[in-house]
């Protein structure tokens, strides 16, 4: 799976009450929980961002409360991929399980600006900064979590495996 | 190689005699939880995977604790999918208003886990379990469905980190203070996947309520679980509680951590985590003429009956300061009737304060108790991110008891010393 989209720079513990914060965790609707992804660290980043576009932050991202709202925000909002030096776990696994791809890279989080147009390849890992002419290389998924994610969530993988 | 308490519990539940740091387990699960916030997505998600039944109606917990009495339309219709959801299938532990509690209050007071568990819930902070000698870790919505379905989970078994608490404990200072100083030492990631084992002299003399507060807040240091050995106060507490068999495991002296900190708990003042992260803590002594705006004394980190006995003792006789909101939250509905019968809720009004039927409610900004632009809070919560009790522009300062209710008759952020 090729991915594609401009950057946007975060930085060290975005925490899930930043991506979605707790005023709007009344709803569950993706719609609504979208169009406040990121409100309270950059109330302006709705606007900003461009389906496909990719969340680049530094460590820790995604720390805090287990609110599956976060990712799903994100995914919704039409960021394609986060890339982070590294995430808060259960953060991690709700990504995956919703089908949010996420790589951790502490290159590609040192080395990339805002704006960057960059190109990834979820099956390799690899990672192109085509402004910069740079390559990164993350951990590709292991094997049953691409299986997750190609079963289109962990649901469906665990449904299928029932069956 | 030895085992550690974390790779036991894990091997057991995954029908194997020995796991090590690293392997992925398939491991069955003894709880299943979730709330009013997080239940929706997944029972949302079960349905859509065309799930019809339930693994056991008795191993799954479903707490209505977030914004519950409901603070308005959008939670009441959120709260409700989850009631029809427990009364359609019959779940055992459905708790609604009237005997809900704040999680992971209840769940231990009500004897629903125990020593040697494994649990998986939606909320970050079912952490808290450990200091009964459980696995217990936090998930999101998805992972609780499918573990509705399964009652399995898949996890990667944690290297372990230990900290070893040895010394006498300061006045004022409770287990609130030692996990504060220790995500002060080690930060926000410093456990990113690990299990931390909490052990030595000083968590033997710790009660089973400050247990508890440490093991919650696993989570703000990145911990995938924190966890106590059983010892004769966790024997005394879960004995009249239990309805079921339990089991008590402990590390084996070789077991392998990929870190061992000390600390000397008679050096540890009661702390102060400055906004925003939970890991900017300080000793009280550091703090000087901060202005608060409201004080909270509650949660699933700090609103069980020692806390509000702690809070009680400090504020019987004063009355807070005129420009301080104090709100006070029981956790739960029996700690409540305790605080009753033992006349701490007449002296928290009596001060000024205010009580609060059991929710989380301030903790997420959710609602009873919203801090206002450029608003401050001393708070016996768990999280300090911007925002987290209202206004992007507020602040929370977070302390244990002994310190907020001392903040509140001040009307700054003080030490029970300084009364």
């Amino acid at each position: 799976m090729k991915l594609a989209g401009k950057a946007w720079k975060f930085g060290d513990d975005v925490n899930t009450d930043e991506i979605i914060p707790a005023r709007y965790l009344n709803t569950s609707d993706p719609d609504e929980l979208a169009s406040h992804c990121m409100e309270d660290i950059d109330p302006d980043f709705m606007n900003k961002m461009s389906p496909g576009d990719i969340i680049v932050a530094n460590k820790n991202f995604g720390c805090g409360s287990s609110r599956e709202h976060a990712p799903l925000a994100i995914k919704t909002a039409g960021i394609s991929c986060v890339i982070a030096k590294s995430f808060a776990r259960i953060f991690y696994r709700n990504s995956i399980n919703i089908g949010l791809p996420i790589l951790e890279s502490e290159e590609a989080a040192a080395k990339i600006q805002e704006g960057d147009r960059l190109e990834i390849d979820l099956a390799s890992g690899v990672i192109k900064n085509l402004t910069k002419d740079e390559t990164y290389q993350a951990q590709p998924f292991p094997g049953f979590m691409q299986q997750i994610i190609s079963s289109g969530g962990l649901l469906n993988y665990v449904m299928s495996r029932q069956n | 190689m030895g085992m550690t308490i974390t790779q036991k519990i894990l091997a057991a539940h995954a029908g194997k005699e020995s796991v090590d740091p690293g392997e992925l387990i398939m491991a069955k699960l003894d709880v299943v939880l979730a709330n009013d916030i997080t239940a929706p997505i997944g029972i949302t998600e079960f349905r859509k995977a065309g799930a019809k039944k339930v693994f056991d109606k008795d191993k799954i917990v479903l707490v209505a604790d977030h914004f519950v009495p409901n603070k308005d339309i959008a939670s009441a219709q959120q709260t409700k999918l989850m009631r029809d959801f427990a009364r359609e299938h019959e779940i055992t532990n459905y708790f609604d208003v009237g005997n809900m509690g704040i999680e992971h209050a209840l769940l231990p007071e009500q004897g629903l886990v125990l020593p040697g568990d494994t649990v998986l819930g939606a909320d970050s902070h079912t952490c808290t379990y450990g200091a009964l000698g459980a696995f217990s870790t936090g998930s999101g919505s998805t992972d609780f469905a499918a573990a509705m379905i399964t009652g399995e989970a898949w996890f990667r078994v944690p290297e372990s980190m230990k900290f070893i608490f040895y010394g006498k404990r300061q006045k004022w200072v409770s287990g609130k203070d030692l996990i504060l100083h220790l995500i002060g030492d080690i930060g926000v990631d410093g456990a990113l996947y690990k299990a931390m084992e909490f052990t030595g002299e000083a968590i033997a003399d710790l009660s089973m309520s400050s247990r508890l507060t440490m093991c919650n807040m696993a989570i703000e240091a990145g911990g995938k679980s924190g966890i106590i050995a059983p010892d004769k106060v966790t024997l005394d507490y879960v004995e009249s509680r239990a309805n079921r068999g339990y089991r008590i495991y402990e590390s084996d002296p070789d077991a392998e951590y990929c870190e061992v900190r000390e600390y000397d708990v008679s050096k540890i003042k009661p702390q102060v985590a400055l906004p925003f992260l939970p890991e900017n803590t300080v000793p009280i002594s550091e703090v000087t003429d901060i202005k608060i705006d409201q004080a909270v004394i509650g949660s699933c980190t700090n609103g069980r009956l020692e806390d509000l006995r702690i809070a009680a003792q400090i504020l019987r006789g004063h009355n807070i300061h005129p420009d301080v909101r104090l709100i006070v939250i029981p956790a739960t509905q029996s700690i409540y009737m305790q605080a009753l019968y033992e006349g701490l809720i007449e002296i928290f009004i009596e001060a000024g304060g205010v009580v609060s039927t059991p929710t989380c409610g301030p903790c997420l900004g959710g609602y009873m108790g919203i801090l206002a632009e450029g608003e401050r809070a001393i708070s016996t919560t768990n999280r300090n991110f911007r925002g987290r009790m209202g206004h992007v522009d507020s602040e929370v300062y977070l302390s244990g008891p002994a310190v907020a209710a001392a903040s509140a008759v001040l009307g700054k952020i003080a030490s029970p010393e300084e009364l």
